[in-house]
């Protein structure tokens, strides 16, 4: 098989692991402990002209900023949790629950609050006019989702496990399985997008992307369990993953 | 304190998902007292980033913060203070909303702003204050010759503010207490 990309970056997979194991190195000497993301991390290549270069100035959040958007059931059609059932068949592949809790840094539920989903169908395609991964289209599977958690916080979603996909960082890049997530907490501070993983998943160690998360237990933050108690007979594979994001900054009244 | 999840970029393809019909008519163009909120996002070279979202979230032009539901399916009444636009190709985002009120009396006004963009590995947050916006604790808090990163300046629709992600002119990003 010739690769059909015209990868502009002529980089190899070796030479990036090479560049992921010596932060990874310095981050181990260093002795630090960073929770968070790193928004410079140059094997990521879109990152280098795009991650701000100071450092983020403090601020004490005030009025708009203790408080988040609204969303209700004008908002979200509980069949949007759904994304099984948004065309005439079924999708190809391994369908799946993905459900779990979304929780403050207080460990409070984020109640009744928007949970956006999106991700590529079981071959690693998105619908998307800019993904030129020459994997099958499903008819069936346009991989958008949205719910609002219930009053204990848990959000669930039926979907199909997604697929690896090739991206153009470097020559040979993959990207492991994911679906892309967006949640809302109670006070804007806490909006968070990220993605999920899945259980050994072989592209971890090869991904700038996940990779960019350098401390090890940071990243397993990301990563869903299987669980067979989520799994459903004769139907669904089950995973959970719970969504932690960082303290409200105004004392949640309680939801009517 | 749980340890929080941590973020990642929204990626390429977030296009087909996020945005919707009437993301960034926070009231329909036209309406009494609309304004654009608009500019551009440029990265660390000056070129435009076409494919970053911004989120705008404010409260009503008397400083009410909205609780109301239906952003996401507008009724073309409800003001529910939060949009979001994707930026074009060439890397302009716009919104049409009201100038946001005071929250609390003296305070400076201003549009609470979250950017998420392929390559930007996290969200960034910021803050566009309305033109001439006085004293304000945030403001005199930033060094003076980055102060004007955070203050929109007027056009003839209302407001431009333009996000730098980096480099010269860098906006100024915010870290909230609890982060
Ligand atoms: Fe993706």
């Amino acid at each position: 098989m010739t690769a059909t990309s015209s990868d502009t970056a002529a980089t190899t997979q070796a030479e990036v692991s090479a560049e992921i194991a010596a932060l990874s190195r310095a981050y181990d000497d260093a002795g630090t402990t960073e929770e968070r993301v790193r928004l410079d991390y140059p094997p990521y290549r879109s990152s280098i002209l795009r991650h701000p270069t100071k450092d983020p100035h403090h601020a004490d959040p005030e009025g708009i900023e203790l408080w988040s958007p609204a969303f209700g059931h004008t908002d979200v059609d509980p069949l949007e949790a759904d994304l099984t059932i948004q065309h005439a068949g079924e999708p190809v592949g391994e369908r799946m629950v993905v459900t779990g809790r979304v929780l403050d840094g207080d460990g409070r539920p984020v109640r009744h609050q928007l949970v956006e989903v999106w991700q590529a169908n079981a071959g690693g395609r998105y619908l998307h006019k800019r993904d030129q991964h020459p994997a099958a289209i499903d008819p069936n599977f346009t991989g958008v989702g949205r719910c609002l958690t219930d009053g204990d916080g848990v959000y669930r979603f039926t979907t199909i496990k997604p697929g690896p996909y090739p991206w153009k960082n470097h020559r040979n890049a993959w990207r492991p399985a994911h679906i892309h997530f967006s949640v809302f907490g109670s006070d804007f501070t806490q909006r968070l997008v990220t993605q999920m993983y899945f259980p050994g998943d072989p592209l971890f160690a090869l991904d700038p992307i996940y990779q960019a998360i350098v401390d090890p237990r940071a990243r397993e933050r990301l990563v869903a369990s299987y669980d067979h108690d989520v799994t459903q007979p004769e139907w669904s594979t089950g995973y959970r993953w719970d969504i932690v994001l960082t303290g409200a900054h105004r004392t949640p009244m309680e939801d009517a | 304190m749980s340890t929080p999840t941590p973020g990642q970029t929204v990626g390429p393809f977030f296009g087909y998902a996020l945005p919707y019909d009437g993301d960034s008519e926070l009231v329909p163009p036209g309406s009494p007292g609309a304004v654009r909120l608009s500019g551009l996002v440029l990265d660390g070279a000056g070129q435009p980033v076409p494919d970053a979202l911004l989120e705008l979230w404010q409260p009503d032009a008397d400083g009410v913060v909205s609780r109301e539901t239906g952003s996401l399916r507008r009724d073309g009444f409800t003001f529910t203070g939060w949009g979001r636009a994707a930026t074009d190709h060439a890397g302009r985002y716009s919104f049409t909303t009201v100038a946001p009120g005071p929250t609390a009396s003296g305070a400076a006004p201003f549009f609470a702003l979250t950017i998420f963009a392929r390559g930007l590995l996290d969200k960034l947050h910021t803050r566009a204050y309305l033109p001439d916006p006085g004293a304000d604790r945030l403001l005199e808090s930033v060094p003076a010759e980055r102060r004007d990163t955070l203050v929109a300046r007027p056009d003839r629709h209302g407001f431009v503010f333009d996000v730098r992600l980096q480099g010269e002119g860098e906006t100024v990003f915010l870290r909230h207490a609890r982060d």
